[in-house]
């Protein structure tokens, strides 16, 4: 494995090699000095084209926790607003001799081309893009189901997990159907029909309208943001009508199983898909995510970049 | 003055005959061997009246970075044409007298093939104003075809005035369908696989609607209207069912949408990127039928040429488009010919004869036969050659045919009498 850019690229044993990694490297956060020296003298470079300051922040936070050295390179502006074109920016990094880079794109496909189109030497790995796919958040959130659901070891098989919201512009739902089929767990979406992509019915996935029937025997809950503006787009007459039918909140939460857990993304749009109590509340495991999400990041980074533990990866 | 003589050729991949050419004509069809003249070795070689292009984007002016009048005629004359239509969306707009005159004199100037202007239907392209058609019509130019292509004619009202106002002067509305609402930030054509890569989706619909919309309309004045680019199967239903009711419509499908099918966007390299969207292989068989059974009248290049850095992106930033003139008939040879759909007379027919009539080419599209003006296209259809961009003529690179082994050469062209292209090279 020499780039991540997709949820789909994992095989079962890889997938679940990188969870069991961010296993062991979790423990290094629970030190008082959390640093290995593993990806010393290896620069990571963390390439920006939209604001994210909770992904940055983790994957900066998972590079220097493996000693390696990171550079924010947060570039305004991409070639569709005429600034540096992707490609010069690609040339540049390869010039300072980047051993990876992370980048986060509003171009579904950027980090495949920054990958395959010859303009750079280094692994990729995607932080999101545009509205394709967003593969170590998949990776994070499955790590957290696999703690709550599964003891913290092997796939998730049997684990039936409802991902709830706007599916047609989500990276993050399109990641988590491709990781959790590879890990073995029954994963419905649930969405009105106008935030579901066309061709829906063949993604390895059940698709309901109703948030209500597709939570009582789920063991896990996962709402997607929602943007507010989409209803100027007509994909929902209002936030208030959209809350309403796809809100998860509290009396909701109580039709599901006992021991079920609640994920968000992030950032949360607190009152729109989630209630505050719902996502303050025991249930769920938002926070522990962004935990999680440090752990995920470090072993991603000491797979790709050739820390090879038990003698796999390639 | 000495007769030229394509000696052997088989018109149509028929008997072979010594094809003779005298003061821009063809004067005579005459038994093989037995002419005399200037003699160009056609020796079982297939014939094929020049081929004429309803679709080509030359970009001057304003573009001469990614094509000229010249190197796009170059492109032209070697894919074995002796006619290309050159769209309106140029910078400044084909819109006025002034630069489809231009346009037209830089055709002349570079003498290789005729440059017929297309007028743009509204002013800037902007879908707000009529443009002076009437003065582009009655200019040196007289342009018979007028486009906005590139955009849509959306407003109906607009769309129906232009159709009827061009019939004073026997022109074309030719329609770029594609309705702009549900296309907005369209990337490549919606189904399965827009879906799985988060592209948006570019839906069949939003062809279909405008198409439907359009041949009514066409009904309902009288008129005539030809579509641009067809590329989806419902698109071939609605034209065949216009057809069947009378109206007159006719239209044209590229050869990329003949043979290319949307999987090719999995890899999100732009040089796939086009408008209309590469579509299903559903859609490409039902397009080849089309073709065959005559629903669709025509196979148009939308030669798209553009520079390199306009490619060599990631696919949002990309510019729609590709090469097509120099390939034009290797694939239709390809999807049509050595499939059985059509034989030589027909592929002739979608990609000369009719092509001139939509047109109003009168010196085009005219056949093989004494007296006919002597456009002539000599091909090999048993060769083969793999693609390489970097030996095209056009002055962009960007073909999605790169690195294939295509079928069919043109090897010799004659435009107007005069041999523009000898064994595969300019002449």
């Amino acid at each position: 494995m020499r780039h991540l850019l997709s949820a789909a690229d994992l095989t079962r044993d890889e997938a679940v090699l990188i969870l069991d990694t961010a296993s062991e490297l979790a423990t290094v956060t629970d030190r008082s000095v959390k640093k290995l020296p593993t990806l010393r003298g290896r620069t990571v470079v963390n390439l920006f084209f939209e604001d994210s300051t909770r992904t940055r922040i983790s994957f900066e936070v998972a590079a220097k926790r493996l000693s390696a050295d990171v550079i924010n390179f947060a570039a305004k502006g991409s070639s569709v607003s005429k600034g540096e074109s992707l490609k010069d920016t690609a040339l540049t990094l390869e010039a300072i001799g980047a051993d990876a880079v992370i980048i986060r794109h509003g171009a579904s496909g950027a980090p495949h081309r920054l990958a395959h189109a010859g303009w750079i030497g280094g692994s990729v790995i995607n932080a999101g893009d545009g509205t394709h796919e967003h593969p170590t958040q998949a990776l994070l959130d499955a790590f957290t189901l696999r703690r709550h659901l599964t003891n913290g070891e092997g796939d998730l098989a049997g684990v039936r997990v409802t991902i709830v919201g706007d599916v047609l512009h989500s990276r993050v739902a399109r990641s988590n159907v491709l990781l959790l089929q590879t890990l073995g767990a029954h994963t419905t979406v649930v969405a009105p029909p106008t935030l579901l992509p066309v061709g829906i019915e063949s993604w390895p996935c059940d698709v309901s309208y109703d948030i209500d029937t597709a939570l009582t025997d789920a063991d896990a809950v996962m709402m997607l943001r929602v943007q507010g503006e989409r209803m100027r787009a007509a994909f929902f007459p209002s936030a208030n009508e959209y809350s309403r039918a796809y809100g998860l909140n509290a009396e909701r939460l109580r039709t599901m199983r006992p021991g079920s857990i609640v994920l968000h993304p992030g950032p949360m749009n607190r009152g729109m898909e989630i209630s505050a109590d719902v996502a303050d509340s025991d249930r769920s495991v938002i926070v522990e995510q962004v935990a999680n999400g440090v752990s995920i990041r470090m072993a991603v980074l000491y797979l790709l970049l050739g820390g090879n533990t038990k003698g796999q990866g390639s | 003055m000495t007769a030229l003589v394509l000696r052997g050729v088989r018109p149509y991949g028929e008997d072979p005959v010594d094809l003779v050419i005298e003061a821009g004509v063809i004067s005579e069809v005459a038994r093989p061997g037995s002419a005399s003249g200037r003699v160009i070795d056609a020796d079982g070689l297939v014939a094929l009246p020049g081929l004429v292009d309803l679709h080509t984007h030359l970009r001057e002016p304003g573009r001469e970075d990614a094509e000229t009048v010249e190197t796009g005629s170059r492109s032209a004359a070697l894919g074995g044409f002796t006619c290309v239509h050159a769209m309106a969306n140029t910078d400044p707009v084909a819109d006025t007298a002034g630069v489809v005159e231009q346009v037209w004199r830089l055709g002349q100037r570079s003498g290789l093939v005729d440059v017929r202007p297309v007028g743009a239907v509204t002013t800037g392209l902007l879908g707000e104003q009529m443009a002076e058609l009437g003065a582009m019509a009655h200019s040196q130019a007289q342009v018979r075809v007028f486009s906005d292509d590139g955009k849509c004619v959306h407003d109906a009202v607009l769309m129906r005035r232009a159709l009827e106002y061009v019939k004073a002067f026997g022109g074309v509305i030719a329609q770029h369908a594609q309705e702009p609402r549900l296309t907005e930030n369209a990337q490549m054509n919606e189904g399965r696989l827009s879906g799985v890569l988060g592209l948006t989706g570019w839906p069949a619909v939003a062809e279909e609607a405008i198409i439907a919309r359009d041949v009514l309309l066409a009904e309902h004045v009288g008129s005539r209207l030809h579509v641009c680019h067809v590329s989806t199967a419902g698109s071939v239903e609605v034209i065949r069912w216009a057809k069947g009711r009378g109206i007159d419509v006719t239209a044209e499908v590229t050869p990329h949408h003949l043979l290319l099918t949307e999987d090719l966007v999995a890899g999100y390299d732009p040089i796939y990127k086009v408008n209309p969207p590469l579509r299903t292989h559903d859609d490409v068989a039902a397009l080849r039928l089309a073709v065959a059974d005559g629903t669709i009248d025509a196979i148009a290049t939308d030669h798209a040429p553009h520079p390199h850095e306009d490619k060599d992106c990631e696919w949002a930033a990309a510019a729609f488009g590709m090469l097509g003139l120099e390939t034009a008939f290797s694939i239709a040879q390809l999807a049509l010919v050595d499939t059985g759909l059509l034989d030589w007379r027909g592929l002739a027919d979608r990609m000369s004869v009719r092509p001139a009539r939509i047109g109003g080419v009168e010196s085009q599209g005219q056949g093989l036969i004494p007296g006919a003006p002597a456009h002539v296209c000599v091909v090999d259809p048993t060769a083969r050659r793999i693609i390489d961009p970097e030996a095209v003529a056009s002055k962009s690179r960007n073909t999605p045919y790169a690195a294939m082994e295509l079928p069919g050469l043109v090897r010799h062209v004659v435009f107007g009498g005069v041999p523009t292209v000898r064994d595969g090279a300019l002449a």
